[in-house]
């Protein structure tokens, strides 16, 4: 191993690094947006609502993440959507870890025993009293750690945005081994700061969670 | 009896699910203070029936009224929305299961409503809390989980949950099923003390001892229809109808057994 050349790209490896994070940080913003709402849809007293909500989720866990990348950022331009890559990179993973956190918040929605729904709404509370503070404070907690594992998966979904040429970790890797021909030392970097990054956002959701235990 | 006017009048209630049909044609008229039992094997609809009071399970056919108000009107959805939530302010209920809100503390449990209904400030609610968790015998666990409560506790605390929004009416359903025997007694005991205060009751229930100590009335049905309705003591000393003595007899034997 050529210890040597991996402290002399370390640095770049770093900065590629950052990006991934924001990359990430971005993305599960935008996920946790479409997932509620897309939540919301699938939950709502309104068919059409409804239906645009299962359809949203059935398209994008029926296709490939990168293909709806390809799509996004090689096919946008065709119907009028100029986006940078690193704009297709987030809205793409975005609305894909959406469509998964869709199903994460409302299954634990749904979860919630009938009989609290029905005691808010015996005492007088309306539907959206009942949702605020009887049904969402206990699937809250329910949901943390499948999110969890939604995050998780949209991190390590962040080396797809390498092949529309977002400059994050993968690429980088990839790039350093096209000048040094290093495969090994290169993708072994990349994979420890990968780990490094989903396991600190590990501990993250973990606290959460027992904070949310506690309380 | 008297010509007055009923509390809660409900006529030719009639409930299908799909071509079943789990209430036929029901009439039941309760006057104000007047405590109601509804007996009958399970699956007879009387579960349903207390559950078409406050319009939880809506009827298909037939009316249901509070003094002068029809509950179970058809409205648009918002008007209803607003219909039925002031409506079940004034009708309080009480589960099998006691569906206490475990992530709140008894007190929130019995603030929440008051609270974002009638706009109680913290100090009005926390006094209201107290004084409905006293009247159950819970005010020492006022700061507890539901979940470090008794089957009995949690039962008592749903009622006080309920009484918080002062209702005009109080419907149990089957609120001792679930209960382990030994702290029934609890639980009936506030349902008493309740009795004695004259609040309007209808409780749908398996405890025959209990119903024909408490109740004023009472209605025994039978595959959706009310078979036999009267005072306890001729329901359950003489009753007339052969479903209801063979109802009373098997109920009997299983409790002695």
């Amino acid at each position: 191993m050529d210890f040597d050349l991996m402290q002399r790209v370390f640095p770049f490896f770093l900065e590629a690094a950052w990006i991934t994070i924001i990359l990430s940080v971005l993305t599960a913003i935008l996920g946790l947006t479409c997932g509620i709402l897309g939540a919301a849809a699938r939950l709502s007293r309104f068919a059409l609502l409804r239906f645009v909500g299962a359809a949203y989720v059935s398209v994008i866990r029926g296709t490939p993440a990168l293909i709806q990348l390809f799509i996004l950022y090689f096919g946008g331009p065709q119907i009028g959507i100029q986006l940078d890559a690193f704009e297709a990179g987030v809205i793409g993973l975005g609305l894909n870890a959406g469509a998964y956190m869709t199903e994460t918040i409302r299954g634990a929605i749904i979860t919630i025993d009938k009989g609290q729904i029905e005691a808010a709404r015996t005492v007088g509370l309306s539907r959206l009293q009942t949702m605020r503070y009887v049904v969402l404070p206990q699937a809250m907690r329910l949901m943390i750690r499948p999110l969890g594992v939604n995050i998780n998966a949209l991190i390590k979904a962040t080396a797809l945005v390498a092949a529309i040429s977002v400059v994050e970790l993968t690429y980088t890797a990839q790039r350093y081994i096209g000048s040094t021909y290093k495969p090994f030392e290169m993708f072994l970097i990349a994979g420890i700061l990968y780990m490094i990054i989903i396991y600190v956002t590990g501990q993250a959701v973990a606290w959460l969670d027992r904070k949310a235990r506690i309380n | 009896m008297t010509d007055q006017k009923p509390f809660i009048d409900i006529r030719h209630a009639q409930k299908s699910f799909g071509t079943l049909e789990v209430l036929k044609d029901i009439n039941l008229q309760v006057q104000k203070g007047q405590i109601v039992a509804i007996i009958g094997p399970s699956g007879s609809g009387k579960s349903t029936l207390l559950r078409a009071i406050n319009d939880l399970d809506p009827l298909t056919g037939g009316e249901v009224w509070l003094e002068d108000k029809r509950i179970n009107k058809t409205l648009p959805h918002s008007q209803y929305e607003k219909h039925i939530n002031l409506v079940r302010q004034e009708i309080g209920m009480v589960f099998q299961h006691f569906n206490l809100f475990p992530h709140l503390k008894v007190r929130e449990n019995v603030t929440l409503a008051p609270k974002m209904l009638k706009g109680l400030s913290g100090t009005e609610a926390n006094k209201l809390a107290e004084e409905q968790l006293e009247k159950v015998g819970m005010l020492e666990r006022i700061d507890y989980y539901p979940s470090q409560l008794s089957g009995g506790q949690k039962q008592r605390v749903a009622i006080a949950r309920a009484l918080a929004m002062n209702p005009k009416v109080m419907l149990f359903d089957e609120a001792t099923s679930a209960l382990d025997p030994e702290l029934v007694e609890e639980v009936n005991l506030v349902m008493k003390k309740l009795a004695q205060e004259h609040m309007t009751m209808i409780i749908v229930t398996h405890e025959m001892s209990f119903a024909e100590a408490v109740c004023d009335k009472v209605l025994f049905m039978d595959q959706g229809v009310v078979v036999e309705e009267g005072p306890p003591e001729v329901i359950f000393r003489n009753p007339k109808n052969d479903r209801t003595k063979e109802f009373l007899r098997k109920h009997l034997a299983g409790q002695n057994a």
